[in-house]
Parts: structure tokens; C-alpha cells; sequence
């Protein structure tokens, strides 16, 4: 099959981001004092644990990210032609739950419809009942057998996981054998060795992940693990694609507002007087206007530019992604202020630091003092912040999709999950997987995020160490 | 003193300014008048006299900034920019889309708000920093230990889990009270309780451990050890000396929020029902009527700046520091 | 059993597996009614042994071992809730930062009304008690009503000793209860604790780093060192005849007028990191009479003589053949006469503006410095003497327009500074550099040494190459004493006087002509500081460097500076020749600092208003031989016999 690259917005400045991580993962390595708080990281089992869940959700997001579109089945010898149908690599590993549609909802692990249909009877009559669900549980010749079949299937599935597993305990033995000087040597030394803990842990995590990860995908190839939802798409498949939205609303806000809170705060804080004044206005005034109200009033507007302008936009996922990352943007715009008024704050105690007066005495240009002594000495406070701003924004994102003013209807995301089920509450009996996925895998990352932060903090801020 | 407020005050107006300004580029000069007009109209009706009419229904219907037609001071003040940006100065916020006035509405829709807000922050507060002295009096210990993983874990929880983990199984479930709904004076009570423990239950885990930081901050300062060393019991510590001085952050930090509990929860008050400036401003913004968020963004900034004035006063209130100076 | 008995204190801190004891066996005796002062350089572990007596060790530390007994009562064994009532009451305890140690919301009479409440049941009669309390420490009875931030420092500290008094203790600790105030507050506050021990009957403990303070107060001393007591006598026995080594080189390394021409003498090395495992005597590394004995057997405190106890093998084993090293004499520098003067300065102000009202308009100035005019010549060191807030630190930035001066000018070698555009101030700062006084705040965490060497010379030597520039570090790493391997290091991994000395060396590579130091010293033990100030020396005879140094320590001042200026409130009251002003002062002022300077005895200090005259002479609040036109018109600094003095007394 033939398919032609696509490069959403979004995608771009996700590979941006990646690309600077990878920079600085590179820079730290290459400086000892910038290495001493990562190993304290990984000296914490919380920090180690939480990272490998986190990166766990990153693959996925990461997958969903590398978007194409396919060929349109066509004829020999005329022009390829592309649909308009955007498709992610995810999609492609996940084809089975994504094309496999009900009519509308069923429970988890159900074989039947939650809603009762006319049904032609093979005698010609009709009657009402629940219907078979046409993908989940089909294999099934006999409904009673369903719980030996899910067992032994996950049991499978669990065994998938534990080969998987294995291999990367190979995997990492392997790459340090040059180092341990032979292969059984370096696995002595991943089980036993007190300086390995922290790869243990996180292989031990990763296995779990891989187990776990291993027995729901056997599942969910012939079950609706997580249900369906109104139109009978599969809720464990909307939750993996949900996963790519919370991210980037979690971390592009970051790198679009960082550039502006660092330049801002700093500058306040160093030069001080009418400079200090005029960021200090912007910032207050901003602040001043209530936060939902300003993404509402610049969403709204946003909205009615996309409507107005249709001609701009080819397909409905370039469409939906530029409302993500406008949304983004304006998020960062009301949440840069909290970082730079910290900044401002720090870099005026830095500047009267005498280290810096040393510089000045000099007669080292201002900007070199900015990014060689300033810099350097609040990267602290900007890695820490954002961590933890990365949770709070992938709660605002439900939040916002509820008021309406969030990412586009049509994206698959939490907030979204939580805004269509809610209006399901009141039926009887509840439908309530929807809303029980959406939330649990926001709180399996938003715990993982806290926590994480948790441990940056508590390795990179010297007064806070040893109280949490 | 009286020079400093008003300093305040006078700083103050710049900002508004501002966000007048702001709010203006972004209603009417990003999206024209015509575009609201087609939105509202939707795609089928959209014809030049239909968005004409629209226009004029709604007031739209001047220049942005300067009136050629009229005479004299009228070419200024006869523009859309006076009328729907320099008149929120006055309070004079015009009417909705469905023709009733923003005023009258906000008026009558913030008791409601200030129903389930008030308490909320009162009780909140209190249960907050309960739990904060309960965590620092038994810091290092296992019990402070699990409060701070409780504290995480209510932090990691969406706030939208709390509403409707609450609806369900004390109002579906346990029968304690009703789902949703709204009541004015005391018998409207029943339909306060659940929005209020919702409220104060989804910001226990970040504020309690905010405000155990600034405890523990406190309790390691020397004045601590000098009161220890003066034989004072751990308790009379706790309670004079590091609640005290931490209190002047916390309480300063609360002000600012007190201005703007009019507005209300725009979430709680949806999902509750309650006839609030909440659930009013998420009508609105469904509704995409642009004047009742204009209104709402401009008074949203003037409460926000009072309540920086009131954290002001409330420092030279409670820290004698700055009172005295 | 009388006073307090401490017997084989041990403190340790839980480190992962390890456990580290930074105090480690001290034993003491404090009789009733006796001044006791535990000396010692910092990390020796002093402090952490009078807040283990108060049983108030900071979280992570522990007492493990020892015992000891107040009059009576085993203070490790109480329970906590009894141990309330000792502490304060029999047993209490003042800190070192009065800025930091009262709570700065609550008044002074409530915080000592807390102490009496705790331990004596006085009810109505409080208030009496506190204005007693109040007046027994030299303040005004009106100052009850006052919070912390409204009294000076000294004030603050006698608000303390009012609050620890309340409780009528037998033993009052003071941890360095003087370090953090000016020499002349020191000797009235340390003047009130000895009439208050007397008169209370009270026992003192006093923890201080500084020998002359020691000598003033102390019935007997005894000296720490690595978590141990390293010598334990009466007092005049120790100053007479100090026996072990370590404390015979606290003497020898201190700096004084007598020693002008001497290099110090030192310590070589630095004090081992908790955690260090020593097999033998804790000082053997750096002692100069250690032998093999040393290295390999711990040395109990022997009794050299009754009351006289030493922790060395030297005072069972008889050494012969062991001289004394002999210091390399060094003969004075003097400035060569006939230079003109390197360093200019006139009429030289600084006032930071005063904001007041509705427009935040300019009601008035503060005036840092006020009218300044010295010289300084090549090869030559000005001390600058004042106490803290005199205007000393702002005036060493205002000439290097690193604040902007209001007024006046500054001359270096024949330019003036304060008429160069940028880019000629820019090339002009490679002939005058400073050094600052906090050796912590001075280097850039995050910059290895050598790219903080490279910073000045990058921006001002921009002719050097890139090995040049190596090659200069490595030269100036050596000068300083340092390796060429701490070129690669991160400041964290030196101790405070090597950063001092990177420091340094980081002013040296630009080849300054004039190095500002501004009290480079004082953040540093004695041991150190007398191998810094060596240094300053060695360098101003290699290069011809102008110093000028700025100083609150009259001894060191002594040691080094060519001439003196005394500064008092933002203007030059005294300068002259170092040594004729140190004999013979002639400003009131200048007398009052070189009086209340520690080692003395405990002279009477009057204590005068802290407030300050708007009009007239500043200092004639203060002043003893105050007269009309004191308070008239501001003297001018007029010569007088050799010197300038700004008093109505001459001339």
C-alpha cells in the first residue's frame, strides 16, 4: 500500500520538542553538575517507576503521531490518488479495534447490544431483544463459555508480555556486556549490582507495562475490553488515541509559552526600571482576566475565523489539529505569567549575586551575563515548573472540552469521552465505562506526572530536600 | 497610608485599559462584526440585508473607531468602540443576544454564585489548613508520609471525576441529597450541601500541600528554635508561632480569590444546575454570545484587581512589618 | 553536683548505611557561677554540642552516647515534656543571628511575657517583670510595645538575652552571641553578658571561634577540633603556654600589628569532612610535630598538668630533637614614595533616592556615601575601617561604576571613570578588579574555574589565543596556590579559602593595577584567612598591586594596610598612616572602635543613642567629648599633625 506523508502542525512541533529533549539529554550528559540531579532521580524508585509509565505514554502518543495518508484504491495506471482520510501509525497497529464498529453502546467484555433492536427471527417473525454485537465476543459459539475463553486468552497474552519482557532484560544485559567484560558477568551485575537499582526498577516497571500491555491487546482483538460507546466505536481505542491530545496540550503549551516566560522574566527581573515596569503591566493585565474566559473569548474567535475561512483547510484532521494547537497557544498565553513572575523574582535576587557583579566588573556585555550566569542558574526553576504544569494542563483539557471551548468535538480526547457520557448519566441502567476509562487514564498519568515531578523537585530544589 | 491606596487604585486603571483593549481587538477587530452576524444567522440565511438587519437588531451597526456621518463629538463617540468597549467602564454592559439586559442578569444570578462559593472558600480554607497542621505535627512520621500520598492522589483526580462521583452516589445512590437543582433560602440548603463538598474536597490535595510547605518553611526559621529554646511546648509552637506567621502567605494569597467567588464556579454551577454568573458565562459561551462574555471578561478583571487591593490592605493588616513602615 | 557535667557527648547524623558523628566524645564542666567558652573553627562541631545540652539537635541528628547532669537533673534522660520546663527555665540559650532568631510578628514584651509564662506564674506582675527584665539588659522600657524590625541588631540580641532571662536560668548558652554585630555593639553586649552572669550567679557557656573573646570572658576554655575537645584549661594558663599544637597555630596564624612584617604562619591543609575515618590523632595531617606515633594511635586527653588537659601525644612523650619551624621572614613592603597616585577619588557620592507619597516622588536621599576623597598609590594598601552600613561596600561600587556615583569624580592612572563612554569603561576595568566577601556568592555554580578564569580575559584581553588563555590559567591557578587540575573542577568541590583564592586569581587575569577587596576575609576561618592575606601580600610585592581593602577586622587592618581611613556614616572621619593611627587615634570614633576591639579586658563602653542628628557632627550622639558645635555644623576633614580628621576637637 502506498501512502504519502502528512506533517500536521502539531506533529511538528512535537518532533521540535523531541529534538530539544534529545539536545538536552545530550547536554546534560556531557556536564557533571548538570548530571549530580538526574542520578538523584534515578536514585528514587518513585522517579524511576513514574518515568517508565511515562514513557510508556509518550510511545503511544509519539505513534499516533507519525501521520500519513493513504493511497485511494484506484485503478492501474492512473495517478496515485490520496483520500482525505488522516491515519497515524497507531492506527495502523491498532487496525482491528479501530474498524471493528458496533451500532451503538455495549458493556465491557459484552457480547451483547445495551440497547434492545427489532430482531428478524430466522421463522420470519420479529422481536425485540439485545442483539449480538457483531465484532466482540463473535468467536464465540456458546455465551457461557466466555469467562474460560477471557481467561485463557489473557493468559496468553500474559505469557506475549513475559517473552516481550524478557528480550529487554536481554536487551540491557547485552549492551553492558562490553563494559562487565562478558555476557554472564553483566547479568550478575543487572540482578545483583547496588549501582544497577535504578535499571532494575526500571525494567521490573517496564515489564509489568509489557505484561499488562501484552494481555489487554490479546483482549481486545476479540473483545470490547473497555465497551463501546454511542456509536459503537471501540472506548479502549478511543482512549489510546486520547492519549496523543493530553500530551500535547501538556506539553506543546510548555514550549510555545517557555521562549516568552524566560525572556520576560528575566529581562524584568535583570535590567529592572521602565523594563521591569512595561512586563510587569503585560503580565498583570493578562493575569487580570479570568483564564477560562480568555481561552473561551480567543477560542470563540478562533472558531468563527475556521468557519469563516473553510477554503484554508483540506482535511478535517489539519482542521481539528490547528484548533489544538491554537488552543495550546492560548493556554500558554495565560499560563506564562505564573513562570515569569517567578523568574522575575529569582533573577532579581541573582543579580545582585556577586558573581554576577564580578562579571559586570568586567565589563561583560549583558546579554552574555543574562545566558551564561543567569540562565544556567534558573534552569532549576524552569524544569521544575514545567513538570508540574504538565498535570494541571491535561486537567484543564477536560475541563475546557466540557465548557466547549476545548479541543475540537471531533478529536478523540478525555474531555471529550467525559462530555459525551455525561449526558448518559441520568439513563438507567448507566453507562459508565466511558467515563471510567476516561478517567483512569488520566489519572494513571496525571499520578505518574505528579509524582515524577515530585522527585525532579525534590533532586533539583536544595531547600526542598528531604521534606516530602 | 490613604496615598498608598490610592496609588493602588490609580495603578489600576492602566490595566483595565488594557484589558479593554484586548477584549475589543479580539470581538471586533480579529472578527468583524459580519462574521458574528453570519455565525449567528447560520450558513443558510447569510444574505448582505440579513446581516445588515442582524447588525442593526443588535447595535453593531457603526464604524469601530471613527463616525464619518455624524457631526462634532459624535464622529468619536457614536462607534462601536464607545459603545460596547468604553461603556463597560460604567458598568453599562448593553444586552444579550436574547435582548435581556447583562446587568440586570448578573445582579439577580450572583447570589446564587456567592451561595455555593462563599462557604466553599470558608470551609475550604479551614479544612486545608487543618489538614496541613495535622500533616506538620506529625512530620517524618509515617502518618505525615500518607498524608502527603493522599494528598497527591486528590491532586491526580480530574475535578470532573468529584462532581460526578458525587452526584452519583450521594444523590443517585444514597439518596442524601438531590442530584442537581437550585433553591433561594434556607430550604434551598439540601441542593447547596453536595456542590459545597465537591468544591472543597477537589482543591484539598493541592492546597493542603501548598500550605505544609510554607508550614515546614516556617519551622525550620531560627525564631522556631528560639521559642523551643524558651521551653514552650511543641504545640504553643506550632499554634503561635509557625501558624501565625505562616498565616500572613496564606491569608494573603486567599484575599485575592474573595472578589472573584461573585462569579462563581462555572463548572460546579453547570453541573449542579445552579442559576449562577457560572452556569450564566457557560450558557454564553455555548451559545457563543459575545456580549455577555465581554461583560464577564471586563468585570472578571476589575474583581481580580480588587482582590490584588484587598491583598494589599490585608498585608499591612496582619504583618506589622509592613504596617509600621 | 554543681553546675553541668557533659561526659562523652555523641552526636550523630543518620547518612544512608553510614553514620556520621560530627561531635564525637566531648566532655566539659561548667561550674556555678563560671564562664566556660568552647573555641573553634567552623564545622568542629561547637554549635551542634550546646544545642544537643538544649536537646533542640536540628531533625537527622541524634545524641547516641554520653550523659549529662545539671545540677542535679540528667538532661538526656528527661522526657520530653519535663525537658520543656528546663529549657528556658534552668537552661537557656541565645543564637548567633538576632536578626533571624526573634519572631518578627510578635512584640518584644510578648515574646518575653511567653517565657514567663512557661516558667514562673507571675499573672498581674508580668508586666513589672518584663520592664525589670527590659532594664536589666540596657533597653528603654518603652521598647516592649516594639516589633523586631523597629530595633538595631545590638538591640535585638539584648531583647533576647531579656526573653532567656525570664526563666532565671543556671546556665545560659550563647552560640557566637556577638559574630553577626559590629565590634562596637560586640563589647557592649559581651560586657552585659559578664555583669548579668555575675550578678545572676548564673554559669555561662560561651561557643565562639574567636580567641580574643574567649580571653575577655572565659574562667576557662576549651578548644574543638573535628568533633573533639582538643585542649581543656583555665584561661591563663592557655594564653600563657597553649600546649597542643592545633592550638598553638590558632595563636601563630593571627594577625596582628606586632607581626607587620611576618608572614603568618598557617595551617597547611583543610579541616577533614565528617565521615573521614582516622586511625590516629584527628590533627596528625597537618601537624607539623606529628611522628609515626601519631598516625596510628588516637590520643586520649591526657592531664598535663591539674586542669590542664591535652589531647597529644606530645604531653606523655617527650620529643627530642623537634624544633619549631622557623617562618620565612619577610621584610616589609613599602610603597615607593615619589609614585603619583594611582587611584584619585574626590568629593565622591552616592545617595539612593528616598520615594515617598502618592507619585512615589523623590522626598529625599539616602546618603550611602557622602563627599568621599582619598588617593592611593601604586604598591600601596588604604584600608577602608567602618562599621557595617557606613557606606564602606557602596563606595568600593560607586568607584567601580558598578552603581552609577551621584557625585564626584574617580581618577585611575591619570583617566577619569566617570567620563569614559562604555566602551572605553569597559577596557578601563582591566586595571581595577574586586574581590568580594562572600567566598560562596562569588564563583558562578555552574561554571567550571577554568571558564571563570577565561571570563575576564575573554572579555577584556580579547588579543589572547585560546591556549594563551590556558596556558594564563594554569599560571594563575599556580599563583594562587591551587593545581592545574582545579581548572576542570566545579566551585563546589573547594572549600571556602580555596574559592577565595579563585577569586583572586580571577581578578589577576586581567592584570588590574588596583584590586578592591572588600573584606575578603571575614567569611573565612583564621587559619584561612591567614593564608589569604599572605597571599595579598606576596602579590602586591610581585606586581606593585594598589589595594584597597575594606575591613571591619582592625587586627587584620593592622597587619597589612599602609595607611587607614575611618568611615562613619557615609564619610571619611579619620585617615592617616596605619600605624600612627592605630597608637594614636584622634577621632572620638576611631577611639571608640580601637577600644572596643575584643582582647582587652572588658572596657567601658558608654552606651550612647543610636539615633543620628540631622544637622551638625553625625557621630555627636555618640560621641563623649561632644560639644555645642557638634551639634551646629558637620566638621570637615582638615589635616591635623600628619593626618586628616573630620572633628571639631583639632584644628
Amino acid at each position: 500500500m502506498s501512502f504519502r506523508p502528512e506533517i500536521l502542525w502539531s506533529d511538528a512541533l512535537l518532533f521540535l520538542l523531541l529534538a530539544a529533549v534529545l539536545a538536552f539529554v545530550l547536554h546534560v550528559r556531557r556536564h557533571e553538575h548538570l548530571r549530580a540531579p538526574w542520578l538523584r532521580v534515578a536514585q528514587s524508585r518513585m522517579g524511576v517507576v513514574t518515568a517508565v509509565i511515562l514513557a510508556g505514554y509518550a510511545a503511544i502518543g509519539v505513534l499516533d503521531s507519525l501521520h500519513f495518508r493513504p493511497a485511494l484504491p484506484v485503478a492501474a495506471r492512473e495517478p496515485v490518488q490520496y483520500g482525505n482520510e488522516v491515519l497515524s501509525v497507531l492506527d495502523v497497529l491498532a487496525e482491528p479495534l479501530r474498524l471493528r464498529v458496533e451500532t451503538t453502546y455495549s458493556e465491557p467484555f459484552a457480547l451483547h447490544l445495551y440497547a434492545k433492536e427489532n430482531l428478524s427471527l430466522p421463522d420470519g417473525g420479529q422481536m425485540r431483544d439485545y442483539p449480538r454485537l457483531k465484532y466482540g465476543g463473535a468467536h464465540l459459539a456458546d455465551t457461557a463459555g466466555r469467562a474460560g475463553d477471557i481467561a485463557w486468552r489473557a493468559a496468553v497474552g500474559v505469557l506475549w508480555g513475559a517473552g516481550l519482557a524478557f528480550g529487554f532484560w536481554l536487551l540491557a544485559a547485552l549492551s553492558q556486556a562490553w563494559r562487565a567484560r562478558g555476557f554472564v558477568p553483566a547479568i550478575t551485575q543487572l540482578l545483583r549490582a547496588p549501582e544497577a537499582a535504578a535499571w532494575r526498577t526500571a525494567l521490573v516497571t517496564l515489564s509489568l507495562l509489557l505484561v499488562l500491555g501484552s494481555v489487554l491487546g490479546r483482549l481486545s482483538l476479540d473483545y470490547h475490553i473497555l465497551g463501546t460507546d454511542k456509536v459503537g466505536q471501540d472506548v479502549f481505542y478511543l482512549s489510546l488515541k486520547s492519549i496523543r491530545t493530553g500530551l500535547l496540550i501538556g506539553t506543546l503549551t510548555t514550549l510555545i509559552m517557555l521562549p516568552f516566560a524566560l525572556f520576560l522574566g528575566v529581562a524584568a527581573g535583570y535590567y529592572g526600571g521602565r523594563v521591569d515596569d512595561v512586563i510587569q503591566y503585560v503580565y498583570t493585565t493578562l493575569n487580570s482576566i479570568p483564564g477560562v474566559l480568555l481561552i473561551a473569548a480567543a477560542v470563540l474567535v478562533a472558531q468563527v475565523y475556521v468557519e469563516t475561512h473553510p477554503e484554508l483547510f483540506d482535511t478535517a484532521a489539519a482542521r481539528s489539529d490547528l484548533r489544538l494547537v491554537f488552543l495550546c497557544g492560548i493556554l500558554g498565553v495565560t499560563s506564562w505569567t505564573g513562570l515569569a513572575r517567578l523568574l522575575r523574582g529569582e533573577t532579581l535576587k541573582l543579580r545582585e549575586l556577586e558573581y554576577i557583579q564580578a562579571a559586570r566588573a568586567f565589563g561583560v556585555a549583558n546579554l552574555r551575563i543574562l545566558s551564561r550566569h543567569i540562565l544556567p542558574n534558573v534552569s532549576h526553576l524552569v524544569l521544575i515548573t514545567v513538570v508540574i504544569d504538565f498535570s494541571g494542563l491535561v486537567l484543564a483539557e477536560a475541563v475546557l472540552s466540557y465548557v466547549g471551548v476545548g479541543v475540537d468535538p471531533t478529536m478523540a480526547s478525555w474531555g471529550n469521552m467525559i462530555n459525551g457520557a455525561r449526558l448518559e448519566l441520568a439513563r438507567e441502567p448507566m453507562v459508565w465505562w466511558q467515563l471510567a476509562a476516561a478517567f483512569l487514564f488520566m489519572f494513571v498519568l496525571v499520578l505518574s506526572a505528579n509524582l515524577f515531578a515530585d522527585s525532579v523537585r525534590d533532586a533539583f530544589d536544595p531547600r526542598a530536600g528531604g521534606r516530602a | 497610608m490613604l496615598a498608598y491606596i490610592v496609588r493602588r487604585i490609580l495603578y489600576a486603571i492602566p490595566i483595565l485599559i488594557g484589558v479593554n483593549l484586548l477584549t475589543f481587538a479580539l470581538f471586533f477587530v480579529v472578527n468583524t462584526p459580519d462574521d458574528m452576524a453570519r455565525i449567528h444567522l447560520g450558513a443558510k440565511h447569510v444574505t448582505p440585508e440579513a446581516i445588515e438587519r442582524w447588525k442593526t437588531e443588535h447595535g453593531y451597526d457603526k464604524p469601530l473607531f471613527f463616525n464619518q456621518v455624524e457631526q462634532g463629538v459624535g464622529k468619536v463617540s457614536d462607534t462601536l468602540f464607545v459603545d460596547k468597549s468604553l461603556k463597560l467602564f460604567a458598568f453599562s454592559f448593553g444586552q444579550a443576544d436574547d435582548g435581556r439586559d447583562i446587568a440586570r442578569e448578573i445582579g439577580v444570578r450572583m447570589w446564587p454564585s456567592l451561595a455555593i462559593a462563599l462557604p466553599t472558600f470558608l470551609v475550604g480554607l479551614m479544612a486545608y489548613i487543618s489538614f496541613a497542621l495535622v500533616m506538620v505535627f506529625f512530620r517524618a512520621t509515617y502518618l505525615d508520609f500518607a498524608g502527603v500520598v493522599v494528598c497527591v492522589v486528590l491532586m491526580s483526580i480530574s475535578g470532573l471525576f468529584y462532581i460526578i462521583g458525587g452526584q452519583y452516589l450521594l444523590g443517585k445512590l444514597w439518596h442524601w441529597v438531590p442530584v442537581s437543582g437550585y433553591e433561594p433560602g434556607w430550604v434551598g440548603i439540601k441542593f447547596l450541601l453536595l456542590p459545597i463538598l465537591v468544591g472543597v474536597v477537589s482543591g484539598l490535595g493541592d492546597s493542603s500541600r501548598f500550605y505544609r510547605t510554607l508550614f515546614l518553611e516556617e519551622i525550620h526559621k531560627d525564631y522556631v528554635r528560639t521559642a523551643r529554646a524558651k521551653g514552650l511546648s511543641e504545640r504553643a509552637v506550632l499554634f503561635r508561632h509557625v501558624l501565625g506567621n505562616a498565616m500572613i502567605p496564606i491569608l494573603t494569597g486567599a484575599v485575592v480569590v474573595i472578589p472573584r467567588l461573585f462569579l462563581g464556579s462555572l463548572i460546579l454551577e453547570s453541573f449542579f444546575g445552579i442559576p449562577g454568573l457560572g452556569s450564566y458565562t457557560i450558557d454564553a459561551i455555548q451559545a457563543q454570545d459575545f456580549a455577555i462574555v465581554r461583560a464577564m471578561v471586563f468585570l472578571g478583571s476589575v474583581l481580580y484587581i480588587l482582590g490584588l487591593l484587598l491583598t494589599d490592605l490585608s498585608y499591612t493588616a496582619v504583618d506589622p512589618r509592613v504596617r509600621l513602615e | 553536683m554543681n553546675g553541668l557535667a557533659l561526659h562523652d557527648l555523641r552526636v550523630e547524623i543518620a547518612a544512608g548505611e553510614r553514620r556520621l558523628a560530627p561531635v564525637d566524645g566531648v566532655s566539659l564542666a561548667i561550674g556555678p557561677r563560671e564562664c566556660v567558652a568552647l573555641l573553634g573553627e567552623s564545622g568542629c562541631g561547637k554549635s551542634l554540642t550546646a544545642l544537643a545540652l538544649m536537646r533542640l539537635l536540628p531533625e537527622g541528628l541524634a545524641i547516641t552516647g554520653g550523659e549529662a547532669n545539671l545540677n542535679g537533673i540528667d538532661l538526656f534522660a528527661l522526657p520530653e515534656r519535663a525537658m520543656q520546663r528546663v529549657r528556658g527555665g534552668r537552661l537557656a540559650m541565645i543564637f548567633q543571628e538576632p536578626m533571624l532568631s526573634l519572631n518578627p510578628v510578635l512584640t518584644i514584651a510578648q515574646q518575653i511575657a511567653e517565657a514567663l509564662s512557661v516558667h514562673r506564674s507571675l499573672k498581674g506582675a508580668a508586666a513589672a517583670e518584663i520592664q525589670r527584665l527590659l532594664l536589666a539588659v540596657g533597653l528603654p522600657v518603652d521598647l516592649a510595645a516594639s516589633y523586631p524590625f523597629q530595633l538595631s541588631g545590638g538591640q535585638r540580641q539584648r531583647a533576647l538575652i531579656a526573653t532567656m532571662l525570664a526563666g532565671e536560668p543556671q546556665l545560659l548558652i550563647a552560640d557566637e552571641p556577638t559574630t553577626a554585630l559590629d565590634v562596637t555593639v560586640q563589647a557592649q553586649i559581651l560586657r552585659l553578658l559578664k555583669q548579668l552572669q555575675v550578678e545572676q550567679g548564673m554559669s555561662l557557656l560561651l561557643i565562639t571561634h574567636d580567641l580574643d573573646v574567649a580571653r575577655d570572658m572565659a574562667d576557662r576554655v576549651a578548644i574543638m577540633y573535628a568533633g573533639e575537645v582538643v585542649e581543656w584549661a583555665a584561661r591563663e594558663a592557655l594564653y600563657e603556654q597553649p600546649f597542643h599544637p592545633y592550638t598553638q597555630k590558632l595563636f601563630s596564624v593571627l594577625p596582628s600589628t606586632r607581626r607587620r612584617g611576618e608572614r603568618l604562619d598557617h595551617i597547611p591543609g583543610n579541616v577533614p569532612p565528617l565521615g573521614t575515618v582516622f586511625p590516629g590523632c584527628r590533627f596528625q595531617e597537618r601537624c607539623a610535630q606529628a611522628w609515626d606515633r601519631c598516625r596510628h594511635e588516637a590520643p586520649a586527653l591526657y592531664e598535663l598538668r591539674p586542669g590542664h588537659r591535652v589531647r597529644c601525644h606530645l604531653a606523655v612523650e617527650a620529643r627530642p630533637g623537634l624544633s619549631r619551624p622557623n617562618l620565612p621572614q619577610s621584610s616589609e613592603v613599602e610603597p615607593p614614595a615619589d609614585q603619583p597616585a594611582l587611584l584619585q577619588v574626590q568629593d565622591l557620592a552616592v545617595h539612593f533616592p528616598i520615594r515617598r507619597g502618592l507619585f512615589r516622588r523623590t522626598v529625599g536621599a539616602v546618603k550611602a556615601v557622602d563627599g568621599v576623597s582619598f588617593e592611593i598609590r601604586t604598591g600601596e594598601t588604604l584600608a577602608l575601617v567602618g562599621e557595617s552600613g557606613c557606606g564602606k561596600s557602596t563606595l568600593a561600587r560607586g568607584i567601580l561604576r558598578l552603581i552609577e556615583p551621584t557625585a564626584g569624580s574617580v581618577w585611575l592612572a591619570g583617566m577619569e571613570i566617570g567620563r569614559l563612554d562604555s566602551e572605553a569603561l569597559r577596557r578601563k576595568r582591566a586595571e581595577m578588579q574586586i574581590v568580594f566577601q562572600d567566598p560562596f556568592a562569588s564563583l558562578n555554580p555552574r561554571m567550571r574555574v577554568g571558564d571563570v578564569l577565561e571570563e575576564g580575559m575573554q572579555a577584556l584581553r580579547p588579543e589572547l589565543g585560546r591556549a594563551e588563555r590556558k596556558a594564563l590559567v594554569v599560571r594563575l591557578l599556580g599563583q594562587v596556590g591551587l593545581d592545574a587540575s582545579a581548572a576542570l573542577r566545579y566551585p563546589h568541590a573547594f572549600s571556602g579559602g580555596q574559592r577565595q583564592r579563585i577569586a583572586i586569581a580571577r581578578a589577576l587575569a586581567v592584570e588590574p593595577k588596583l584590586l578592591i577587596c572588600d573584606e575578603p576575609t571575614s567569611a573565612l576561618d583564621v587559619s584561612v584567612q591567614a593564608q589569604i592575606l599572605n597571599l595579598l601580600k606576596d602579590l602586591q610585592r610581585e606586581h606593585g598591586l594598589a589595594y584597597l581593602f575594606i575591613s571591619h577586622n582592625l587586627s587584620v587592618v593592622a597587619y597589612l594596610a599602609h595607611r587607614v581611613a575611618v568611615m562613619y556614616r557615609g564619610r571619611i572621619v579619620e585617615e592617616g598612616a596605619a600605624p600612627s593611627i592605630l597608637s594614636q587615634p584622634l577621632h572620638p570614633y576611631t577611639r571608640l572602635l580601637l577600644a572596643s576591639a575584643p582582647g582587652q579586658g572588658l572596657p567601658q563602653i558608654a552606651v550612647f543613642s543610636e539615633k543620628f542628628a540631622q544637622l551638625g557632627c553625625p557621630f555627636a550622639p555618640r560621641c563623649g567629648d561632644v560639644q555645642p558645635i557638634c551639634a551646629e555644623r558637620n566638621p570637615s576633614l582638615d589635616t591635623w599633625q600628619g593626618r586628616r580628621v573630620a572633628c571639631h576637637l583639632y584644628g
